[in-house]
């Protein structure tokens, strides 16, 4: 059996945040009723004429900066056509022969491996409406319904060369570019309403084979994890029929993940015949270098430098600077928490929000944009443990009454409620005294050897200070008078 | 260059335009005296000459991303009204199935 290579290229539809749609002032909003969103140029009217939304286009030239991409000075937009009930026009118009975005790369990695992945070109068009179909107590009288609230909604394809090689590279590449887009604030990246689709080219050709293979069109996977079994289920079939002697044509699939399969869609006759052509209703967009500097002033620093000087200005792990730069509101987050605390705490700070911060959002299902917590109140607190006002269990509690409001600021809560940590030697040597007076077969216990009986005094003690205590403190007084 | 038959009943049927055996007859003779014209248009030399994308030499006016509809109900109500059949705020067409 021949060894084989998988060649995959994906192209993503990423809705763009938009207030507008891409050629009229309508609403992008999701959830709408049926066409309350949806004017005279959505609906297609006769006369209508659509107008190019700037914000569109700027969200087209931030991703081109981010990903290093030309920025094209003179774009066009073309006519898509085809005949389909949810494209009233009969056309969807969309970039063919002059995209705006040429060119760029996305940097992935596949556990410890690190690859650039090419990026052919991005483009802006305009999405197509809903169809929708009797079930779920719609009553639609055996027809099909037509809603056009999504119809002209700004997309941006984004089209990858086909680099990929394997169905984890492809899940890398996809995650990579939702968290980029987020990042960048172009897309709000919710997979479950559509915010981000792909479509995965798939072929397979002997190793060493010069020319790709005959490949078939994975369409509209809207998870990573449909994204995986789709490709995985494909390579397998298609190295499969050939190993049997048969041919893969050229086809477009739909997955389908309650059986885990690939399958072709009945073949449109003339399915792929365009007929694209320069739209005559909308001239050359013109993007000058002035408006692209404006727009690369104003983008964040991009995750892989952040990545990159958290690691060397606080000296974070590769492992903790990648979780902490999975979103631009974490890594600021993250960075407001260290300017609270003092730089010497980053690492401790790392710690807190990848691990009680984190979990507590989790656990209450909610992003950290919208913790209760404050970031300036979360660095305070680890600065109070850093310098030992407090303990870190202390801390902890006092985290839970900053997370349920019960207190602004961690040093007036510290203050409030007396919790300040008990370092000084002669109230715990005082407290210790006291203890050893009221458990003398304890003190015998340790005396005989049992290291337990240690424990359990460091425990009174830390009772009896309601936690307050400085633990190390205790146990070195402790060895002292029992020593 | 000229157009067969068969050419011009594929092109019309991706337009979704009904021609009977006689209209496709006379709409070839009409499409190739077109292809006509273009053959003279062709003989020009264009070499070094940037392709336009319209017919005007000027850019695409920019609107400001602001959602500029205020009364989405009423609106609504006026385009269905024209429409043959609508329901629950959809408008109805044949079942599309795929």
């Amino acid at each position: 059996m021949k060894p084989w290579e998988v060649v995959i290229g994906i192209e993503t539809h990423a809705q763009l945040s938009t207030r507008a749609k891409i050629f009229s002032g309508s609403s992008t909003a999701f959830g709408a009723a049926p066409n309350l969103q949806a004017n005279a140029v959505d609906i297609a009217l006769p006369g209508v004429l659509p107008v190019l939304n700037k914000g569109a286009v700027e969200c087209a030239i931030r991703f081109g900066l981010a990903v290093g991409a030309k920025i094209a000075e003179r774009s066009i937009f073309a006519r898509k056509n085809y005949f389909y009930p949810d494209l009233p026009k009969g056309y969807q118009i969309s970039q063919y022969e002059l995209p705006v975005v040429v060119g760029g790369s996305l940097a992935i990695s596949v556990g410890e491996r690190e690859k650039l992945i090419s990026l052919t070109r991005a483009h802006l068009e305009e999405d197509a409406g809903k169809s929708l179909h009797e079930g779920a107590g719609q009553q639609l009288h055996g027809r099909s319904g037509i809603d056009l609230n999504r119809a002209g909604t700004p997309l941006l394809e984004i089209v990858s060369e086909p680099e990929l090689r394997s169905a984890a590279e492809a899940v890398a590449y996809a995650r990579t570019l939702h968290a980029l887009l987020r990042w960048i604030g172009i897309c709000d990246g919710n997979m479950q309403e559509g915010s981000f689709r792909c479509d995965a080219n798939v072929s397979v050709r002997p190793i060493g084979q010069a020319q790709f293979g005959t490949r078939r069109e994975i369409k509209n996977l809207n998870s990573f994890r449909f994204l995986q079994q789709a490709i995985e289920y494909e390579v397998q079939w298609q190295i499969a029929t050939i190993e049997e002697g048969g041919r893969v044509e050229q086809a477009t699939v739909l997955f389908d993940p309650d059986s885990g399969e690939t399958r072709a869609m009945r073949s449109k006759e003339d399915a792929h015949d365009y007929r694209y052509f320069p739209d005559p209703d909308l001239l050359p967009l013109l993007i000058d270098r002035p408006w692209v500097e404006q727009i690369r002033s104003q983008m964040p620093e991009l995750p892989l430098a952040k990545r990159d000087r958290l690691i060397a200005d606080y000296g974070l792990s590769a492992y903790d600077a990648n979780v902490l730069t999975t979103s631009l509101e974490l890594a600021d987050y993250y960075e407001a928490t260290v300017a609270a605390a003092g730089k010497a705490n980053a690492k401790t700070c790392a710690n807190w929000v990848m691990v009680d911060l984190a979990a507590r959002l989790n656990k209450e299902d909610r992003e950290i944009g919208e913790s209760p917590v404050a970031a300036e109140q979360l660095g305070a607190l680890i600065a109070r443990i850093g310098d030992g006002t407090i303990s870190t269990n202390i801390g902890r509690k006092i985290f839970d009454a900053l997370w349920n409001g019960e207190g602004s600021s961690p040093d007036e809560i510290i203050f409030r409620q007396g919790l300040q940590q008990i370092s000084d030697s002669s109230s715990l040597e005082a407290l210790l005294d006291e203890l050893l007076a009221a458990n003398p077969a304890m003190v015998a216990e340790f005396r005989a050897g049992k290291e337990k009986a240690f424990n359990a005094l460091v425990g009174q003690a830390m009772k009896a200070t309601r936690g307050k205590a400085n633990p190390q403190r205790v146990s070195e007084l402790l060895r002292k008078k029992l020593g | 260059m000229s157009l067969t038959l068969e050419q011009v009943r594929r092109v019309a049927h991706l337009a979704r335009i009904e021609i009977s055996e006689v209209e496709a007859q006379h709409t070839l003779d009409r499409l190739n005296d077109i292809f006509v014209l273009i053959e003279a248009m062709q003989a020009v030399d264009t070499k070094g000459i940037e392709p336009m994308a319209h017919a005007q030499d000027v850019a695409q006016r920019l609107r400001a991303d602001r959602v500029t509809e205020s009364e989405p109900f009423a609106q609504r109500t006026a385009f269905q009204a024209i429409a043959p059949e609508t329901e629950a705020g959809l408008y109805l067409v044949p079942k599309v199935i795929e």
